[in-house]
């Protein structure tokens, strides 16, 4: 279990100027931000030799970098699959359908909740409140919230996801944000619905 | 009839204009900012406490009164103002809104309002889910910095301000005030135990102060517009305008900045497109996100969404997340979805907590199916009373609320349901 660790050149750049942020000898505040980019190099889990490496950048003992990955839901001890699904299931997902999308992603990727398809490429949980209740219900892949979803939709992003594409994130019924579906109710002087997407 | 989108302070919330800097300018974010600090901090610490601005972050406490117990002189201890970005009380996503299409408004509002208390660092704890809203606010910080209307010498103020992003990475408890500054630091999330207060001994052991997004967010538009314009929306003690989040079971879930104090109905049907089925098919509302007791339709017909108006009913107006149960709704299974909520989020320090909302959990799953003796819910509801109260935080307060909310208003549900098992078995032995 002793295979190496170390940070990217660039990764090491990009944890050195998050350490730096915080007071003279407050390097620990990092440890959340650290861990999530030594979780993304190294396949999305922190194996002993990361948190080691961790550890030792931060000057804190192993043990408290295990706590907080025991405390953190989004940090792993163990492998998991190229993509996580994570279904928002709690209640006002639930009143929105969330246990019918639920049953469509375990019947799309032959898993039950909590496992990993036998080729690595998906894990399936399911996660408390995503906090975009009025765009429920939402499934969280990656670093991306698919919303306003029905168990069609979801089926098709992940066989999308499974052909390696990358679907198009947020509403999956066409919705900028958090607007209605129907005429606006408020906002209206200050821009026409469907009006030209920001940014883009 | 209701707020004029001229009194709306949140004028990108559907994210339709651009939200970068030069779109937050032309919607008169960062317009005369220095003028305003020239005001000088105890202005603008009365300004807030004059227009009655209340945290917008469940609790509703004055903001302007909170700011206050800040020390007026630094003891060599640098002060800290931290912005509790953490978005996870099931039903609420309006600080989500603001980070992804109004962050100049936040980080505007840091700046005031860590000027007012004498802290040069703002700290924006981010739920680590918010990825995408996080990478906004980077670049919204990093504009702003480039622009100098942050760093040495903000707004050419003369007051040096710093405002730093940080994300979270799961963790419900988190916005718990003390759990947030833990998690700052690098450990688990635990809630402190007080006092000390933050204001006293917060992050780092230095004095600070905790606010809500949405409440940092609405201080330029005060400062800028006069705390009697904020005071002239709603009732006395329960002022200003607010973003309500409305889910669940009505035809158009959305979120909408609204006046304080509307009147439950107006909001659902005015802005969500009614209750689906009618207002007539309304079972219940739980009117300020999970951790406050639902209100039957009967309620419903009349509440006035603010502090006071909710209190009244039992419930509270918590952060405005509006969730709406129709009649096909199985409440009993709604709310034991919220204790299974609690159970996983407890962090397991106080053993009332740890222990009850699991076992609270085990008994709502049982209630769900009527597999229990009547006599457990009060055996239950007892146990929610032990609960409350005796627990660091208010975890364990937000687990027990939804529970007697439900006993208070839908006990007969329950208890049919375990009458109805035992009638069923007693027929088929």
């Amino acid at each position: 279990m002793s295979e190496a660790f170390a940070l990217t050149p660039d990764n090491k750049a990009k944890a050195d100027a998050f350490i730096a942020r915080y007071p003279e000898g407050r390097q620990a505040s990092a440890v959340l931000v650290v861990l999530d980019i030594a979780q993304r190099q190294n396949g999305g889990w922190l194996s002993p030799a990361a948190v080691e490496h961790v550890a030792e950048m931060l000057d804190m003992a192993q043990i408290r970098i295990y706590e907080i990955i025991s405390f953190y839901e989004m940090l792993h001890a163990e492998p998991v699959g190229e993509h996580m699904v994570r279904v928002c299931t709690t209640t006002p997902c639930m009143l929105r359908g969330s246990t019918d999308i639920l049953e469509a992603c375990k019947g799309e990727l032959g898993v039950e909740v909590g496992e990993t398809t036998g080729d690595g490429k998906f894990t399936l949980t399911e996660f408390e409140c995503l906090g975009a209740c009025v765009n429920a219900p939402i499934v969280w892949i990656d670093d991306d919230y698919y919303e306003d979803l029905d168990p069609e939709k979801t089926v098709a992003i992940l066989k999308a996801f499974r052909a390696g594409e990358r679907p198009e994130a947020g509403s999956q019924i066409g919705r900028r944000g958090s607007e209605p579906v129907g005429d606006w109710t408020s906002l209206t002087e200050f821009a026409a619905p469907g009006g030209a997407r920001e940014g883009a | 009839m209701g707020l004029a989108d001229k009194d709306r302070i949140f004028t990108n919330l559907y994210g339709q204009d651009d939200w970068r800097l030069s779109g937050a300018r032309r919607r008169g974010d960062w317009d005369g900012t220095r003028a305003l600090l020239a005001r000088g901090r105890d202005t603008l610490v009365q300004e807030v406490k004059d227009s009655g601005l209340r945290g917008r972050g469940g609790a509703g406490f004055p903001t302007g009164l909170k700011w206050s117990f800040m020390p007026k002189e630094s003891d060599d201890r640098p002060s800290y103002l931290v912005i509790n970005a953490d978005e996870s009380e099931p039903g609420t996503c309006k600080d989500r809104d603001i980070l992804r299409n109004d962050p100049h408004k936040l980080i505007e509002g840091a700046l005031l309002s860590g000027f007012a208390m004498g802290a040069h660092t703002a700290f924006i704890y981010i739920r680590g889910e918010f990825f995408r809203e996080a990478e906004r606010l980077e670049t919204a910080v990093q504009e702003a910095r480039e622009a100098g209307l942050i760093g040495p010498d903000a707004c050419g103020s003369g007051w040096d301000f710093d405002v730093v992003v940080h994300r979270g990475a799961g963790a419900y408890i988190c916005g718990e005030e003390t759990g947030l500054l833990e998690s700052l630091e690098g450990k688990k999330g635990m809630p402190r135990i007080k006092p000390p207060f933050p204001a006293n001994t917060g992050l780092y052991g230095c004095p600070t102060t905790i606010n809500n997004v949405e409440t940092i967010a609405v201080v330029p538009a005060i400062l800028r517009r006069g705390p009697s314009w904020f005071a002239g929306f709603g009732r006395e003690n329960n002022t200003g305008t607010k973003v309500f989040c409305i889910s669940g079971h009505v035809n158009d879930p959305c979120n909408v900045e609204e006046e304080m104090g509307i009147p439950l109905r107006e909001l659902i049907e005015k802005h969500a497109g009614g209750v689906r089925g009618g207002w007539d098919n309304l079972k219940a509302v739980i009117p300020g996100g999970s951790s406050v007791p639902l209100i039957p339709k009967s309620l419903c017909d009349t509440a006035i969404m603010d502090f006071d108006g909710l209190r009244d009913l039992k419930s509270g107006l918590g952060t405005a997340a509006v969730i709406v149960m129709d009649n096909s709704t199985d409440v009993v299974a709604a709310i034991a979805r919220l204790s299974k909520f609690y159970m996983h989020e407890s962090c397991g320090q106080c053993t009332p907590c740890r222990e009850g909302t699991g076992w609270m959990w085990r008994v709502m799953e049982r209630l769900v199916r009527g597999d229990a003796e009547v006599e457990e819910i009060d055996m239950l509801l007892a146990v929610s009373y032990e609960i409350e109260g005796h627990t660091i935080c208010a975890h364990g307060d937000a687990s027990a609320w939804p529970i007697q909310g439900l006993m208070r208003h839908f006990r007969d549900e329950v208890e049919s349901r375990i009458v109805a098992r035992k009638s069923g078995r007693e027929a088929a032995a």
